[in-house]
């Protein structure tokens, strides 16, 4: 390996789709053993650019492709795998029934001597990837049964067992803790000592800004630049990735004269969480935020009644509640919008239409029919309102962009007429864009008096959006803070620590 | 053609064409190929022959839209027959007068309203696959009705029930036209009601639908209800087309609802389906049958082209979709 030329370096990549431009004469260039990120909202072209990397597209006539300093004249998938580029995509691609040592020595089986499989050259292999990550694991174990961190471990090793030389990683971080992230990062840091380039593509901005060299910005297809991580800031980050400036200013407000809408009290459930109370006011916004784990969905769902809890109360407007199910809490004007917009939060397979009118029928009866005429007239509603982009209503769900997505599903519960609207980390998978929409449909909503609890592992993201941040840890409230009396940087201490 | 395909699937949605162009190539190649195809006594044929296999399909269809199946239909159809059949013999058999019949039906209903409601339970309490569910269930009402009949028929009724297999009103037979009623109330149910609507969210994602406040138990235990309900009527056709019931008659339909679900375009995975591609998918499969008949063709080679159909129909419905893809691309 030389110093002397970079590990990949393209020009004028340029990629159409049906008309459309995906990559517009695109260059990028990654150094031997370097921690590169590449950055950009969805559809920027990051998977495109990856996807010609790794062969699966070609890109138009005049593009030039150099690995390791020679050109290639076609890149195919298997070229790609012998000269040791590996993605590790976001869904990992693994096999949840089968050990790790399976898992990473997958290759190996598959090109087995005599269409048989060698388990003790998998065994061989498996060890010496982990080893080289520093990583102990017990290979004979079922992947299923690790956490979603280790399981990420085990997608780098199968990489290194094709000799990587240049890893991609795409969204590596979406779905770990926070220490899990730090872990991932140490492992990051191995693996480019140990001289192999790692470009990561991540939405989350601290942790990019945090492990890599170099970063490439993509905007529409464009190539929007190459900067030097050190002394890059969240913020003009976004503004580079997005074209445009997003100034966070703390909208805390007070609402001491608001009527009390939820009170609860020393609200407990064993083993998730204990001695809950908090009020809530009519037109205030709170923000809950913590690591996973601290509870916090789990606290929602009780006030959804989708679990019951062991002890402690709920008061709805003074009023003891206590609910069957979520149907009861719907009734009462309580909605909750899914962390998991993807399997809870949507029926993806679903019309745009279905979707949005499936928590509120009955508005849309007529003789105990479903009226085709008022169930379009409460979707074009919504659909204006939030300024949703579609094509049409009967589109499936599953077509719509992240942020898009979300809007549908706040609006599925804005046509209940909620008195309370709890958003469970509303902006996961959300391009940064896209964000400062929703939170600012949240602050049109809470305005027009609705009260909202906004759930965030991000700290940054309630500090900014919302009234009071309540910090929850263990099952427990730790804190309470006032956004206008703390700084950002301290309510991520507390909260990160 | 691009246009008129694109209104076709706008009046008639785009699940519609399968069974329409198989209809269009049957009635084609039938008309050519057998001169008295195209009469008075092909369709008349399959007039009488449609409601049985008809009914039965849409006791399997709201199942099969939640994402799940029945796989005891036929013998919840027997088993209500069998009610009924009882109630008449108990009161004076073929002398029986006509507010016993209409205790017997309402025996049948409840008969088969029962036994759905029992599978349905078991399905969403125990959230056990509807197919190891519905097959005990099959087995169980099977090996129940032969433990009563001995394995026997049950016959002798009165002769006015006779007409609701064989008779014809203003033209049209009678099963015929209660079989149509029962597409209407299927239509409608899907298209309009909340239990429609309810049954096909849970067919495609069942938590999406709990989170979203559906009562996801209430709604599989009244498809399954429904469903046996569906079944009764059929049993009751039975009944008066055979002037007896025995159980496992219409055994060899089970499968056949199936695939004429499908036919339909329903998808195999639940979540989406409509009632009147599947009754077009119906009648073509009947006319095929009667069709290869008129041509004195063995009745087990229907069966058989019956499957070479659906294997057609799957690959066209492939092709269609990559050229749909195709032309996307090209706009």
């Amino acid at each position: 390996m030389s110093g002397a030329h970079p590990l990949l370096s393209l020009k004028d990549i340029k990629v159409t789709f049906g008309g459309v431009r995906a990559l517009k004469g695109v260059s990028f260039e990654v150094n031997p053993g370097e921690v590169h990120c590449l950055a950009g909202e969805n559809g920027c072209g990051k998977s495109t650019l990856i996807k010609v990397i790794t062969g699966v597209y070609k890109p138009e006539e005049g593009a030039e492709f150099l690995f390791d300093g020679k050109p290639i004249a076609a890149m195919t998938p298997t070229l790609a795998q012998s000269l040791g580029i590996q993605v590790i995509w976001q869904d990992l691609a693994l096999f949840g029934e089968m050990s790790v040592a399976e898992n990473i020595g997958f290759q190996l089986a598959v090109n087995g001597k005599y269409g048989l499989i060698d388990k003790r050259a998998i065994d061989a292999a498996a060890e010496k990837a982990l080893a080289r990550l520093g990583v102990n694991l017990d290979i004979h174990q079922p992947l299923k049964d690790l956490p979603i961190a280790q399981r990420q471990i085990v997608a780098i090793a199968r990489a290194l067992v094709g000799e990587a030389r240049l890893v991609f990683m795409d969204e590596p971080t979406a779905s770990l803790t926070q220490s899990e992230t730090d872990y991932l990062i140490e492992i990051v840091r191995n693996l480019s000592a140990s001289g192999v380039a790692v470009v990561f593509v991540s939405h989350r901005l601290a942790e990019v800004l945090e492990i890599s060299d170099r970063m490439t910005v993509l905007r529409d297809g464009s190539l929007v630049g190459v900067y030097p991580v050190e002394g890059m800031t969240q913020s003009r980050v976004t503004e580079l990735m997005t074209g445009r400036n997003f100034d966070n200013a703390v909208i805390a407000t007070d609402h001491d004269d608001a009527p009390v809408v939820l009170s609860v009290r020393n609200l407990t459930r064993h083993g998730e969480f204990s001695d809950v109370s908090f009020d809530l006011k009519r037109g205030e916004t709170l923000g809950i935020t913590g690591l996973l784990g601290a509870g916090r969905t789990e606290l929602a769902l009780t006030l959804f009644g989708m679990r019951a809890a062991h002890s402690g109360e709920i008061l709805l407007e003074g009023k003891a509640v206590s609910f069957g199910s979520n149907r009861d809490a719907i009734r009462a004007g309580i909605a909750y919008l899914s962390e998991d917009r993807l399997s809870l939060g949507l029926n993806q397979p679903q019309s745009i239409a279905d979707n949005l009118v499936m928590a509120s029928l009955d508005r849309i009866l007529s003789g105990g029919l479903i009226s085709p005429s008022r169930k379009a007239k409460v979707v074009s509603r919504w659909i204006s309102e939030l300024g949703v982009k579609i094509g049409t209503p009967d589109d499936p769900i599953r077509t719509l962009s992240g942020g898009n997505q979300q809007r549908v599903a706040i609006a599925k519960w804005l046509a209940i007429s909620p008195k309370i609207l709890i958003l469970d980390a509303p902006t996961v998978g959300v391009d940064v864009g896209a964000r400062a929409g929703i939170f600012e449909i949240v602050r049109k909503l809470a305005a027009e008096g609705l009260s909202i609890i906004v759930i965030s592992d991000e700290a940054p993201e309630v500090y900014f959006n919302t009234d009071r941040v309540i910090h929850m840890a263990e099952g427990r409230f730790q804190a309470v803070y006032d956004p206008r009396q703390i700084s950002l940087t301290e309510l991520e201490s507390a909260v990160y620590a | 053609m691009k246009t008129f395909v694109q209104k076709f699937n706008a009046t008639f949605g785009a699940d519609m064409g399968g069974p329409v162009i198989a209809f269009i190539a049957v009635m084609l190649i039938f008309g050519l190929a057998a001169d008295n195809f195209l009469s008075f006594g092909t369709f008349g044929s399959v007039a009488f022959q449609l409601p049985e296999l008809g009914l039965l399909t849409l006791a399997m269809l709201l199942p099969l839209l939640t994402g799940g199946i029945n796989l005891s239909i036929t013998f919840t159809a027997n088993l209500s027959g069998l009610a009924a059949a009882w109630v008449l013999q108990a009161h004076g058999g073929a002398d029986a007068p006509l507010s016993a019949f209409v205790f017997a039906c309402v025996a049948a209903l409840v008969t088969g309203a029962a036994a759905g409601a029992l599978t349905g339970a078991a399905i969403a309490y125990t959230r056990a696959h509807p197919i190891l569910v519905t097959l005990s269930m099959m087995i169980f009402l099977r090996g129940l009705g032969e433990f009563l009949t001995r394995g026997g028929d049950v016959s002798g009724f009165p002769a006015y029930v006779a007409p609701i297999g064989h008779g014809s009103f203003l033209g049209l037979p009678i099963p015929l036209l209660i079989f149509l009623v029962c597409v209407a109330v299927w239509h409608v149910l899907l298209t309009r009601s909340k239990l429609g609507f309810g049954l096909l969210m849970i067919g495609s994602n069942m938590d999406a639908a709990d989170y979203s406040g559906l009562n996801t138990r209430k709604i599989v235990v009244l498809v399954y209800t429904l469903s046996g309900i569906m079944c009764a009527v059929a049993g009751i056709i039975m009944l008066a087309r055979f002037n007896s019931v025995r159980v496992g008659h219409g055994e060899s339909y089970l499968l056949i609802t199936v695939l004429a679900a499908f036919l339909g375009g329903v998808n195999p995975f639940g979540g989406f389906g409509r009632v009147l591609p599947v009754f077009v998918a119906l009648v073509v499969l009947q006319l095929l049958s009667s069709g290869l008949n008129l041509m004195g063709a063995n009745q087990h080679l229907a069966t058989a082209l019956w499957g070479v159909l659906m294997i057609v129909v799957m690959a066209a419905r492939t092709l269609a979709s990559h050229y749909r893809i195709f032309t996307r691309k090209k706009a």
